[in-house]
């Protein structure tokens, strides 16, 4: 992976795209790129898309979950989209707790969810 | 001729981060080899990267190695690759399989978790004696 992480601003999303293999540095990168993006854009939301990820181990799996909370600390919700089924079985038998992560099939639906979050708050 | 032939493919030896991504596409490539569902290589190769990753953090100076051998039997092939490093060693084995133990601040599901994703498991080890773990997967 290189040391740019690829971040697009959709509307007033940001979608991040995790790719490859990652190791522990780049998801470190990642992290500090998404949260001062966020504080940036002042997105409302945040889509991280993980269809590249071939596998996702307890590691990686947590740093999602910590870039989530981070997210959520500066106002912005996540979505995570398109996570493989094959690593959606391994990361529940490896037991790593994502209960609380919000997700989606794809990017389309994730907008979605964002969209309804959003609203949600507004009301 | 043996109906039983296992052989060894190859050893990666761990001593740092970017080796992670070689054990990872060492077991990926080999799982391919066998004819691993798409579901067992995954988990297979999360269980490798989990091991992998504890070398890298509690051995001593981060280093191991990972010894990949192709099993033939009869009806099935598999994988197996087997962890070794010469660290301080687990004093309680007992403690370290349950979920949730760590010394160091992750989750505490490398080696219960791994343990799940695999057909076959066992880890060996005794204060400075190092550690050994060996895990297996096999085409179904």
């Amino acid at each position: 992976m290189s040391d740019e992480v690829p971040i697009l601003r959709v509307g007033g999303n940001l979608l991040v795209t995790l790719q490859g293999n990652l190791d522990d540095s780049t998801v470190e990168q990642i992290e500090n790129a998404v949260t001062s993006e966020v504080a940036r854009t002042a997105a409302s939301g945040v889509l991280i898309d993980v269809s590249g990820l071939s596998i996702v181990d307890s590691f990686v799996a947590r740093v999602i979950a910590r870039l989530v909370a981070m997210v959520g600390l500066l106002g912005a919700a996540s979505t995570i989209v398109g996570l493989q089924p094959a690593v959606a079985i391994t990361l529940v038998e490896l037991g790593v707790p994502m209960g609380h992560v919000r997700t989606a099939l794809n990017a389309e639906q994730g907008i979605a969810l964002l969209r309804g979050a959003r609203d949600e708050r507004v009301h | 001729m043996s109906v039983f032939t296992d052989q060894a493919v190859l050893t990666v030896s761990i001593d740092g981060e970017a080796d992670l991504l070689r054990v990872r596409s060492v077991l990926r490539a080999e799982a391919q080899q066998v004819g691993l569902g798409l579901t067992a290589a995954t988990k297979l190769v999360t269980a490798g990267s989990e091991l992998a990753r504890n070398i890298i953090r509690y051995a001593t100076h981060g280093q191991g190695a990972m010894a990949v051998e192709r099993l033939g039997r009869e009806d099935r092939l598999g994988v197996r690759a087997v962890f070794t490093d010469d660290g301080p060693g687990i004093a309680d084995l007992d403690l370290v399989m349950r979920d949730g133990y760590s010394t160091g601040g992750s989750l505490g599901l490398g080696l219960p978790g791994s343990r799940r994703l695999v057909d076959e498991f066992s880890i060996d080890s005794s204060p400075g004696q190092g550690t050994r773990v060996v895990i297996a997967q096999w085409a179904r």
